[in-house]
């Protein structure tokens, strides 16, 4: 085995091997990180301009009051879909469109562990996002919030099937993350390049890993709720409906359970992406690496205990709101650290001000605002106050639109380049940022008053005289600035795509193993996997080039086979090569049969529904169907 | 985060920082003593909430002065400053992201986890010494209040100034959130659950809210007025609503027997039992129609009976034709109702 572990590739042989044929062939059936990385990213984006012209719409809507551009439905509606988009349907999924471009380059694998599996993660995300819009054809989108709370959700108050898309929806595109989850999981711990053990692993690994942990624990939650509700609406049960015994708040328990981690789980991967920026633009490590992983750690933990704090309002005993509360000021510390170790990177370093630090220092500034109204919701006197006004929609937009969409906007800035193999335009991209900064502060600081002088949420209208007109009006505006400066960045991305400077395999000095390979890499990402002596392998290692690291530097061929690397979970010794799977019709026939179930489901067509569960089942067997070659997943 | 320093509702907000700023001019176009602001209390339960915020507001405004700061220093200095002294030992960078990040963030979090911990068992505590108890009852989307003299009445809720006033607080339907935040928190209407908050009114005066907790298509037409009197107007006024209706427009009171309006509403002293609209017994003297949606006048009356949809669309209220003449009889009637 050594001899195949340390084997020489050649080019020709990788290629030979790795090769996919472009077409639609390959297109429905490719298994490649890259490609898939990259449908995450786009489809992600995509749903990120749905869910901004929902936005749009409310926001022309609350321009004045009294205003009738939309009924009462419809902006229920709006609301409620902008919230399901932009958080299952936009952040994580381009967060794991990132994880799954740039995680095997980082750790300097040639693909995911479970490439098909992979596969299958970005067809169900579709489905599921096609799943949940087809509501729009028959206009019964989900009107219930995001949060969807029972009893208004259960059949009595919305017996049509607005509440069936996003249940079933909902459980449908948590097969996705969950599958992609695990996927992470094992790649970070079982694929990573000989030496990177795991105090040498790139913070923004570590944020995908704590992502994919905290999607593991969190989001069954999710789906047992939409389980228990399903059966309420349909089936009689009544876990719910305080009528045949059940309890409302139970709802609200197992929704804040997932959803307040679903918060951490799409900022802590951007986190990541902040921190793999820092150092290359500082010209210096990170200071603190250590600090910095155990604060995303102790985010994702802590996470699991704050969810009461969404429920500070609903009439539960104090002793159980003060441990919660404490809870909830606590987990600002974590991210307190996190900022403190960038700004002394920053203040020890030296940095440059392209637009991905651009991106990233306003980040800082929108996340310490978040992260400074978040103590004033924690206490909860004050939380009881603002709750449910704008106060909160302003907290969390900081914290998610500032954490999490400035942070994926560096990433575009830093990584595309990567992908296309050209850089994005300098001054252009300077411009998208400004015009985003001035237009979210915009938008989202006038919420904050607006909350504390007492206007709610999820209203479509509101009375004039109460001093609210001028501050909405200029949130709508600000809104417009926003989306201006958002779609500045996808023209620049596009035209930069074919026209833009070439960026060579480093175009910005990076410090992992991403820029070891050529803009855009092979399909096989590395022709020999290098073997790691640094946590900033590319500033240490100089023999490291666009063709990763030289067989007499230590780079590993593994023979030029269709293959990668198996090493041991803390040192990363090398231990198997592990053969990869090839290209695959299953995961998309699979997806298929699978969205056939759940529109069975929906429509309650028992026959079809049947097929449909039968055709899953033939397409599970046709997947794991042995075929003489070593068993793959 | 916001504008430095004490900031009175009649100063103008002080602050060099550019977001200090943009609060200042916000502050300033709109006042600080909007009707339902939180930070204008009116009462000791918002008061108490009120000095809660101020200093979270001082402190949150020092950390962000501090590092905005720092942030912007460190980009400026960027410039001068050569690679090689990029790479340089930062033998500081450790113990400061500990200091920064964990000694001095913990004392102030931990220090305001203690304050805001007071303040909500102090508010809590406060509940337990109320003279008076009312009850309001959530609906889809209006508010049912029950005096315990038997009074009915509904959206606008007196209560005496200058005392603790129990809420007791139940549903009919959903969730709602009943809100005045000049008054105090609000609190959750949970169904099967009967939650309890304490209001107070320091003044005599009217004071806005509406539900808080999205509570489906009318969410945002749910408001309440809660009215303080003086003690003795208030006892004069919970007697008098006690009562049955007054004698008022004759054949009005014919219209609203025979038409649909009894089937959803009562009169208490006419031929009126229906329980699924709000008790209209005393409704001339209420302020608003619809649950806030409108002052009322005999013209928005008459309009919101002849079609409710276009003011409050989803209502529950359907929409009734009659001639001119029983129109104007029926808003007579209920104009009467004193």
């Amino acid at each position: 085995m050594a001899t195949v572990i340390t084997g020489a590739a050649s080019p020709e042989r990788l290629e030979e091997a790795w090769h996919e044929t472009p077409g639609l062939g390959s297109f429905l059936t490719t298994v490649d990180h890259k490609r898939i990385g990259k449908r995450y990213l786009y489809t992600g984006l995509l749903f990120l301009v749905i869910g901004g012209i929902e936005s749009l719409v409310m926001r022309i809507q609350l321009t004045h009051s009294n205003l009738h551009v939309v009924d009462p439905e419809t902006y229920n509606q709006l609301f409620s879909m902008h919230g399901v988009t932009m958080m299952f349907l936009f952040a994580t999924p381009v967060l794991s469109g990132f994880g799954n471009y740039l995680v095997p380059l980082m750790i300097g694998a040639r693909d995911m562990a479970f490439p098909r599996l992979n596969a299958l993660g970005y067809w169900v995300f579709l489905a599921a996002g096609l799943f949940l819009y087809s509501s729009f054809v028959v206009h019964r989108l989900p009107d219930a919030g995001w949060f969807n709370y029972t009893p208004l959700s259960d059949s009595v108050y919305t017996p049509g099937p607005n509440i069936d898309f996003y249940a079933l929806g909902l459980i449908f595109v948590g097969i996705s993350t969950t599958a992609g989850s695990i996927n992470f999981i094992v790649t970070i711990l079982k694929m990573r390049a000989p030496g990177m053990s795991l105090d040498r692993m790139p913070i923004f690994v570590w944020g995908e890993l704590a992502m994919a942990l905290t999607v593991v624990f969190a989001l069954p939650a999710l789906t047992l709720a939409n389980v228990m509700l399903e059966l309420e609406r349909r089936a009689g049960f009544h876990f719910f409906a305080p009528a045949g015994g059940g309890q409302p708040l139970l709802w609200q328990h197992l929704f804040w359970i997932f959803g307040h981690p679903e918060v951490y789980l799409v900022v802590l991967p951007a986190l990541g992406i902040a921190s793999a920026i820092i150092p290359t633009f500082c010209r210096r490590p990170m200071i603190g690496y250590t600090y910095i992983v155990l604060a995303e750690m102790a985010i994702a933990v802590i996470g699991f205990g704050v969810w009461v704090h969404h429920m500070f309002a609903v009439g539960l005993p104090t002793i159980g709101l003060g441990f919660i509360s404490l809870t909830s000021f606590l987990v600002v510390i974590p991210s307190g650290v996190q900022i403190f170790a960038w700004l002394a990177t920053m203040w020890a370093g030296k940095p440059v001000l392209r637009t991905p630090m651009l991106f990233v220092i306003g980040f800082i500034i929108l996340f310490v605002i978040g992260g400074l109204s978040g103590p004033m919701l924690a206490a909860v006197p004050l939380d009881q106050q603002v709750t449910d006004s704008y106060f909160v929609v302003a907290h969390f937009h900081y914290v998610l639109v500032g954490g999490a969409m400035f942070p994926i906007f560096a990433g575009i800035y830093f990584w595309a380049p990567k992908m296309t193999g050209r850089l994005l335009h300098e001054g252009w991209g300077k411009v998208s940022f400004w015009l985003m900064f001035v237009g979210f502060n915009a938008l989202f600081f006038p919420m904050h008053i607006l909350g504390l002088r007492g206007q709610p949420r999820r209203t479509y209208t509101y009375q004039a005289g109460q001093g609210w007109d001028f501050l909405n009006l200029v949130e709508t505006i600000g809104a417009f600035v926003l989306a201006l400066g958002i779609l500045v960045t996808f023209v620049n991305w596009v035209w930069s795509a074919k026209r833009g400077e070439p960026a060579g395999h480093d175009p910005w000095r990076g410090e992992s193993l991403e820029w070891a390979t050529t803009s855009p890499p092979a399909e096989y990402n590395f022709e020999n996997i290098p073997t790691v002596r640094s946590r900033e392998p590319m500033w240490d290692q100089p023999e490291l080039g666009p063709h990763g690291q030289p067989p007499e530097a230590g780079g590993r061929g593994l023979g030029g086979g269709h293959n990668t690397l198996g090493t041991s979970l803390l040192e990363a010794e090398p231990e198997v090569v592990v053969p990869m799977p090839h290209e695959s019709p299953w995961p998309l026939l699979l997806t298929v049969a699978l969205a056939a179930v759940f529109v069975g489901l929906l429509i309650r067509e028992w026959v079809f529904w049947a097929v449909a569960a039968v055709a899953t089942a033939i397409s599970v067997a046709g997947w794991f169907w042995p075929r003489g070659e070593t068993q793959e997943t | 985060m916001v504008s430095t320093g004490r900031v009175g509702c009649r100063r103008r907000p002080a602050g060099s920082l550019t977001v200090a700023g943009a609060v200042g001019v916000a502050l300033a176009a709109g006042g600080c003593t909007g009707d339902s602001s939180v930070v204008s209390p009116k009462g000791p339960a918002a008061s108490s909430v009120a000095g809660l915020w101020w200093p979270m507001l001082v402190a949150a405004t020092a950390v962000f002065a501090f590092v905005t700061g720092m942030l912007l220093l460190a980009a400026a200095r960027g410039r001068r400053r050569t690679e090689e002294q990029a790479k340089g030992a930062a033998a500081w960078g450790e113990p400061f992201i500990v200091f920064a990040g964990v000694v001095v963030s913990g004392i102030i979090l931990v220090g305001f986890f203690v304050f805001s911990l007071g303040r909500m068992q102090a508010l809590a505590d406060a509940g337990h010494k109320t003279k008076l108890t009312v009850g309001v009852v959530g609906h889809d989307w209006w508010w049912e209040v029950r005096y315990p003299n038997g009074a009915v009445s509904a959206n606008e809720i007196h209560i005496p100034a200058g005392v603790k006033v129990e809420l007791a607080l139940t549903t009919d339907d959903v969730i709602h959130s009943f809100w005045v935040p000049r008054l105090g928190p609000k609190t959750d209407m949970i169904p099967g659950q009967r939650n309890r908050l304490w209001l107070e009114a320091s003044q005599p005066g009217t004071y806005r809210g509406q539900c808080a907790e999205f509570c489906g298509l009318q969410h945002a037409n749910m408001l309440i007025r809660v009215v303080a009197d003086t003690p003795a107007d208030f006892d004069a006024w919970m007697a008098r609503e006690a009562e049955p209706a007054a004698a008022s427009d004759a054949a009005g009171q014919r219209v609203f027997e025979t038409q649909t309006c009894a089937g959803c509403h009562t009169v208490r002293g006419a031929e009126a039992k229906g329980t699924i609209g709000p008790d209209l017994t005393h409704f001339g003297r209420r302020d608003t129609l619809g649950a806030g949606v409108r002052p009322r006048t005999p013209e928005n009356l008459a309009r919101w009976i002849t079609d409710p949809q276009s003011l409050k669309p989803g209502t529950t209220m359907p929409p009734t034709t009659l001639a001119p003449a029983d129109l104007n009889a029926l808003v007579a009637y209920l104009d009467g109702l004193r």
